[in-house]
């Protein structure tokens, strides 16, 4: 009985950091409306950097992550100005395959940069430690850590988009972007600031993704699909929505590896077409699209 | 308000006025549709000359010019089929190799286990391919645009999961096809005597002439579906679905039969791949690098949106494939951005800017409006 | 020195041109009205002269700087603010922030404060924190214009602000704007309801199929030449 509740906490907090990954793709795809098919790997970027950067200065990964924020807030902006922007327009296709291609890029020149080692960023004590609630129940410190900070994420990103004017300038160009311009928006910078902030929250994630298991440079494709699992389940515009959608995909690969370890993955891609059959629009739709 | 009434009243007047026929000598305009240019004939008389050629090649050419053609011919025969799919249906998948690894593993299925002909296994995993492409369908239809590609790809690894669990075909480290299998295909021993060739040699040229075969039938009936009404209304399709909802094509319809179509063809080619391989696993099979990525890349700097594009493609990525693969991670970073450069400065890619500066087409399915006077 | 010139003026759309080389100009503190038939390309003028459409650097003239080829947002900083044509008002935003987002990209100081507009559109002031959609369309359109006042605009561009509403609601928006010219804006108007335009208006030109047909002031116009030059002869 115990297993059972261990399982569903591990899989609602594994939501967290599901919500983590998917939060940055959200946030893009809401202004932009654009998906980045690099995403995943732009997180493996972060999870590299935060590594390369903890051994050059010599800090924990935590501190180590402060640093690697506005250098990947810089990445962002930068790829979103020089060419990302470019792909915008009616066609779909040039986003798609422009960041099809940046995607073997980053994943190639990570393994020229790096190798194709495995990694894992040093989580110390709280790595190990756990919570005992009594009765064989018990839950890690670090995913309850990772958990927070994505709701703290998805709160500061709330903040950022109903409280400030940048927020504002976010919410007019994603509605109309034409008539966004005739009020003196510069979509391409603001385009460059939402990439950067996402960029963020990839830093972010990339922190717990890093500490939580072994990351190599092939990863990003399997957490840019958990990432788009968790956004499509949640409906497109909500950012709670993606929190939801994340403990879902998390408690389903948990349930099924409770039930065979080989089920894991399965089980949650399972979960989201299940969704995804039943309310294709997913669980929190925004109104108008 | 006086002026109002006024201006009013002159404006149904000035209708009434425009409403009155003016008169015209009396002709009638004939308007025809008409696909294809001058030199049609001269064109398909090429084109069966060059299929000619190729199947009596073997007489001639060595064993790796065969083999380099095998992977050229199930390269172009993908690279079709994507581009159908994405240039003219608007459906960009990222999960096509969904359908060669279930194409393959099903020949393998029915060859170790039904010991069935290899040939016959090709054409029943194509229907495989297709029958698993209809709930497919049904599922990754629900989402649209770049939403829809990472649902294709879902779904492929969902593919690729399930028959991982299949411990008869090796689980997840996979199998290998016994020489049973591999030397039982149809015409294997009337090549050896024909061509006096060793078993290998002969398996290479019975997989050549399959290929063949089935990359002749994917242009060929690519180029039949583009000329026909579907192919028009796949054109509309890709436009503007709003449009062509408007005038009568029933877009879900159209969509899921290109879809099935796709998915048939290409389980079909991933069946011959992987008899040639001889070998399967999950990861190959459903590799996303070897069966989605690249098709994408010949698609993409052949041409996309036409049927010369990816042979163009085709034959750029083998002629990269022979001198740049040996560089690892730098060809890939290369082929990454060799797309984007191409996405974003040329995006219709070679064919397309020979096409449009030279006006060459060589599979006319574009439809010119001709119109006559004729005085009645 | 003219406020605003336009010289020679052809607007495109692709390969279609709509306009033919169009030479209007506005003085400061003037309301000049633009009338014709759906179609003539009085929107296209609009927006060329707002950024929307790009076109040779000197065919717009704005206090001396040529501005045809600058991009909307540039255009809106130098002080000419849009109505669009449909109101367009965000509908992620509420009424206010709507209202607000109007001065994002000028920050210019003048008569118009979100106070000054909540004066002006008493009924704005109500619905401040309704979403912007569930507002009628003359309380839409009172937005809309709020909008583009917010940033002290020295030229405002109206596109067709009587477009859909009831005559009552026309009767309520045109009342407006004599307190508009009031504070010193000048003002361009679009709009098919040519008796509103010619009250209000110190100029008038009429377009058709994208040309000049006629310009002048509305009392020294006869009714044949509006005609004329509004339905062609």
């Amino acid at each position: 009985m115990a297993e059972w509740i261990n399982t569903i906490i591990q899989g609602i907090l594994l939501g967290g950091l599901y919500a983590l990954f998917a939060a940055g793709l959200s946030l893009i795809f809401g202004i932009m409306r654009l998906v980045n098919l690099a995403h995943g790997d732009l997180i493996v970027l972060a999870a590299f950097a935060i590594l390369a950067i903890a051994a050059w200065l010599g800090l924990d990964p935590f501190l180590a992550t402060l640093f690697a924020i506005p250098v990947m807030f810089a990445v962002g902006f930068g790829l979103q100005h020089v060419l990302l922007n470019r792909t915008l327009g009616r066609d779909l296709l040039p986003p798609l395959l422009v960041t099809f291609g940046l995607s073997i890029i980053i994943q190639n020149g990570l393994m020229e940069a790096f190798s194709a080692d495995s990694q894992l960023l040093r989580s110390g004590e709280i790595g190990t430690a756990s919570i005992s609630l009594g009765g064989g129940v018990a839950f890690g410190v670090l995913p309850l850590i990772t958990f927070l900070s994505a709701i703290a994420v998805i709160m500061a990103l709330n903040l950022l988009f109903y409280r400030t004017e940048l927020g504002r300038a976010f919410r007019a160009t994603s509605d109309d972007l034409e008539i966004a311009q005739v009020m003196g928006i510069d979509h391409k910078r603001i385009f460059a600031m939402a990439m950067g902030i996402a960029m963020i929250v990839v830093t972010i994630a990339a922190l717990y993704l890093g500490m939580r298991a072994n990351f190599d440079p092939t990863i990003g494709p399997a957490r840019l699909i958990y990432a788009f699992e968790a956004v499509i389940i949640g409906g497109l515009g909500s950012l709670w929505g993606t929190l939801i959608g994340g403990m879902i995909i998390g408690l389903a690969q948990t349930i099924g590896a409770a039930v065979n370890p080989e089920w894991q993955i399965l089980a949650g891609h399972v979960a989201f077409l299940i969704v995804l059959v039943l309310r294709p629009r997913g669980l929190f739709p925004r109104a108008f699209d | 308000m006086d002026l109002f009434w006024q201006v009013a009243a002159w404006q149904q007047n000035k209708d009434d006025d425009r409403c009155r026929p003016a008169s015209k000598p009396a002709t009638a305009r004939a308007y025809r549709s008409q696909i294809g240019a001058g030199h049609g004939r001269l064109l398909a008389a090429l084109g069966i000359a060059l299929v000619g050629l190729l199947i009596v090649l073997p007489t001639f050419a060595s064993r790796n010019a065969i083999q380099d053609l095998i992977f050229i011919f199930y390269m172009l025969a993908l690279a079709q089929y994507w581009n159908l799919l994405a240039g003219y249906a608007g459906l960009v998948s990222v999960g096509q190799q969904a359908f060669v690894g279930l194409g393959a593993y099903l020949l393998f299925a029915l060859t170790i286990f039904a010991d069935m002909d290899p040939i016959l296994a090709i054409l029943l995993a194509g229907a495989f391919a297709g029958l698993c492409a209809v709930p497919t369908a049904f599922v990754v239809f629900r989402l649209r645009g770049a939403y829809f590609a990472i649902g294709t790809w879902v779904v492929a690894e969902v593919y690729r999961l399930v028959l991982a669990q299949f411990k008869s075909l090796g689980g997840g480290t996979g199998t290998s096809l016994p020489p049973s299998v591999t030397n039982s295909v149809v015409g294997i021993e009337w090549v050896k005597t024909v061509f006096d060739v060793r078993t290998p040699a002969a398996r290479d040229i019975v997989t050549y002439w399959i290929a063949l075969a089935l990359v002749s039938g994917t242009v060929f009936a690519v180029y039949w579906i583009l000329r026909s009404r579907r192919g028009l209304a796949l054109a509309a399709i890709r436009d503007s679905e709003a449009a062509a909802e408007s005038v009568g094509v029933d877009n879900f319809r159209t969509k899921f039969w290109v879809y099935v179509f796709a998915a048939v063809g290409t389980g079909m080619i991933g069946a011959l791949i992987y008899l040639q391989k001889a070998r399967i696993s999950p990861d190959a099979a459903f590799s996303v690098l070897d069966w989605t990525a690249y098709v994408i890349f010949i698609v993409v700097i052949g041409g996309i949106g036409t049927i010369e594009g990816p042979i163009i493609g085709v034959i750029v990525f083998y002629l990269m494939q022979t001198y740049l693969s040996s560089y690892g991670t730098w060809y890939l970073i290369l082929l990454g951005a060799l797309a984007i450069v191409i996405m974003l400065f040329a995006p219709k890619g070679i064919w397309g800017y020979v096409s449009e500066r030279w006006g060459l087409v060589l599979f006319p399915v574009r439809r010119k409006l001709n119109v006559t006077e004729e005085a009645k | 020195m003219r406020l605003l010139e336009t010289r020679a003026l052809k607007s495109f759309y692709g390969d279609f041109q709509a306009l033919y080389g169009i030479d209007t100009f506005l003085d400061q503190s003037e309301t000049v009205a633009i009338i014709g038939a759906n179609g003539a390309g009085k929107s296209t003028y609009l927006k060329s002269i707002a950024g929307l459409i790009r076109n040779e650097p000197d065919s717009v003239v704005f206090d001396g700087s040529p501005i045809g080829a600058m991009s909307a947002a540039s255009v809106m900083k130098l002080g000419i603010a849009l109505v669009p044509e449909g109101r367009r008002l965000f509908p992620s935003l509420s009424v206010e922030e709507n209202l607000l987002i109007g001065r994002y990209g000028r920050q210019a100081s003048g008569p118009w404060s979100l106070e000054e507009i909540y004066r002006l559109f008493p009924i704005l002031r109500e619905r401040r924190n309704a979403a912007s959609t569930t507002l009628s369309g003359g309380q839409q359109q009172m937005a809309a214009i709020g909008r583009a006042l917010i940033s002290n605009p020295r030229v405002l561009l109206c596109d067709e602000i009587s477009l859909g509403l009831a005559p009552i609601v026309i009767r309520d928006i045109y009342a407006a704007l004599p307190r508009i010219k009031e504070a010193g804006t000048s003002l361009i108007i679009v709009e098919q309801d040519i008796v509103q335009a010619l009250q209000v208006a110190d100029r008038v030109y009429c377009f058709q199929e994208g040309r000049l047909s006629l310009s002048g002031r509305p009392d020294e116009l006869s009714r044949d030449q509006i005609h004329n030059a509004y339905f062609g002869s």
